[in-house]
């Protein structure tokens, strides 16, 4: 990996990808924070105030059992980024073990593993995902487990890739004749050096799991109300009246969720570009 | 060519088998579908007699060998819902999505071609930056959203577009009112395949423009429109044939959504009403179908590819 100074520096000269680092540490202090600053509790009705439209007691209006918005909004991006960021974790990790293994080991290891992962991407990305959420429990750990077991291929072919052209280099053939233990070879030399295009692919795995969630609990079938998600807010306007009369029980956590995704997409791009050895002006 | 073709779909055929049988373990863990229709009024006797009809009493591997001999001879079964065979349903459904999947492509493809190339020439300008950014932009809408959006705008507030169906009801149809439904579910699929396909193509069309031959076009004293036109656009189509085959299972995915937005009588509204009430064998049928459909696409991707690129030997 190069230089983290200098990274940092190149990352820096995208403007755009600074601002949406800035704007992606807010929220997700706030998102962190949720319990401490949101005004209501997200879940608790009051039937005082149902259906109220923005006001300066709730800021983002109440639904229609009288749950304050803003405080719903809150909780929601705490869930969603969960899921995404757990997701990827899950993903990351199985997709670099198999990636290691079918990279370095070869021969029939690598087809097994190759062909389950050819699998996994011709599949209908969405339906695989429907049916296990339909099967399994629609919940808040199903949702996350789906997604971090589904979302692994492209992560796989992208370390075996790298390991593939790391084990022709010189230094590893000279860890080779020089004797060192395969574990050593594996994990001190070259996973750290395939660790560099595997952040930049996890942020759009981060990226894309959020979308997923958000479609699935759209869907109904992801996180399962009381519990607020960015996506089971948006199916709330799915009723014409909701939709037309209401626009603060969904606008908000649209606009969230899309702030959200654009912004981790192009701190990726701007990332890609920033460890790019090709790039040197 | 043709031992290459073969060698492909030999390839291919293990795949396939394996999707199928991760479908079926994965139903078998759901629990039989018997168990949604058990009530007071379903003795222990007829739930048996159903299960045995339906070979829902057998292991799961001789339910699997029934079902993929069943296949083999071109019978998917009967839907558990309405009893009619599966191909029936598919066969009838299948229209209209591809309609929709081939028009978002069409119409994505021509967003995304010119977007590309263009932001491409312009590198690191600010209509480069631009370009992208709104690539970004459009990848990162949740489909259900812009199309809840598109719905608020052209149908709520303008009234100018019908927001579901495929035609209106109690008229004849016809052409024209198939294509005003058409226009909000093409658009957000539309929205989504440009999205992510500009940046491809961009990067697609700049490394062809570092190439040597594209420097001696520009030495020779050709002008940006010919070196453009004439050389480095026709060569950066041979990666954009590998994205269009990659878009198969992203459209289908992507038409599981927007059909249930806009309650577009295709594969996707059936397919996602038979996962919720576990009608296996059409969610089968349907996987199955897809599964297909996308090795299928993959093996055209390849085919075209070693047609086109002669440096890719056949054997």
């Amino acid at each position: 990996m190069r230089n983290m100074a200098t990274i940092w520096k190149r990352f820096c000269r995208h403007r755009l990808a600074e601002a949406c680092l800035v704007i992606l540490l807010v929220l997700g202090t706030m998102a962190i924070l949720a319990p401490l600053i949101a005004p209501y509790s997200p879940t608790a009705p009051d039937m005082k105030a149902m259906n109220k439209p923005p006001s300066a007691a709730h800021i983002l209006g109440t639904d229609k059992i009288g749950r304050d918005m803003y405080s719903r909004v809150l909780y929601g991006m705490r869930v969603s980024l969960m899921v995404g960021a757990l997701a990827t974790v899950i993903s990351t990790a199985v997709g670099v073990a198999l990636g290691l293994v079918a990279g370095y080991f070869g021969g029939w290891a690598d087809r097994l593993i190759m062909s389950f992962t050819d699998m996994v991407m011709s599949f209908p990305y969405i339906l695989l995902v429907l049916v296990a959420a339909a099967i399994f429990q629609p919940g808040l750990w199903t949702i996350i487990l789906i997604l971090g077991l589904v979302n692994w291929p492209g992560v796989c072919r992208l370390v075996r890739g790298n390991v593939l052209s790391l084990r022709e280099t010189n230094f590893i053939r000279s860890d080779v004749t020089a004797g060192m233990p395969r574990r050593f070879i594996l994990l001190s030399e070259i996973l750290p050096n395939t660790l560099a295009p595997v952040l930049v692919y996890g942020t759009s795995v981060f990226a894309l799991s959020i979308l997923d969630e958000a479609a699935l609990s759209f869907l109904g079938q992801g996180v399962q109300p009381p519990m607020a998600s960015l996506g089971n807010l948006l199916g709330a306007a799915q009723s014409l009246s909701t939709l037309t009369g209401k626009p603060w029980l969904w606008l908000p956590a649209g606009v969230v969720v899309i702030v959200l995704v654009v912004c981790i997409n192009l701190v990726g791009d701007a990332l890609r570009d920033a460890m790019d050895p090709r790039n040197s002006q | 060519m043709l031992k290459y073709i073969l060698k492909k779909v030999l390839l291919a055929l293990p795949v396939l088998i394996g999707i199928t049988m991760i479908d079926f373990a994965l139903m078998s863990l759901a629990g039989s579908p018997i168990d949604m229709m058990t009530g007071p009024r379903m003795s222990q006797e007829a739930i048996a007699l159903r299960a045995a009809e339906w070979g829902l009493d057998q292991p799961v591997w001789k339910q699997y060998l029934g079902w993929m001999g069943d296949v083999l001879q071109g019978n998917l079964g009967y839907s558990y819902e309405s009893y009619e065979p599966v191909t029936k349903i598919i066969g009838e459904k299948l229209g209209p999505t591809l309609l929709l999947m081939s028009a978002s492509l069409v119409v994505g493809l021509l967003i995304a071609i010119p977007a590309g190339v263009y932001s491409a020439i312009h590198r690191y300008r600010k209509r480069d930056y631009a370009v992208v950014t709104a690539s970004f932009l459009s990848s990162s809408i949740p489909s259900f959203f812009l199309a809840l959006i598109l719905v608020y705008i052209f149908h709520v507030k303008l009234g100018w577009l019908p927001s579901s169906g495929m035609t209106t009801p109690n008229t004849g149809g016809g052409m024209l009112d198939v294509l005003r439904h058409m226009v909000m579910p093409v658009l957000v699929l539309a929205v989504s395949i440009s999205g992510s396909n500009i940046r491809y193509v961009r990067s697609a069309v700049l490394e062809i423009l570092e190439m040597d031959y594209v420097r001696t076009a520009t030495a020779k004293g050709l002008g940006k429109r010919l070196v453009v036109g004439r050389h480095a656009w026709r060569n950066a189509l041979l990666p954009i044939v590998t994205v269009i085959g990659m878009q198969v299972p992203m459209l289908f995915g992507g038409a599981v959504i927007v059909e249930q937005v806009f309650s577009w009588p295709g594969l996707g509204l059936e397919t996602f009403s038979a996962i919720t009430s576990r009608d296996y064998p059409v969610v089968m049928g349907v996987c199955l179908l897809s599964a297909v459909v996308v090795l299928a696409a993959n093996l055209l991707t390849d085919i075209i590819y070693a047609l086109v690129d002669p440096t890719i030997r056949y054997d």
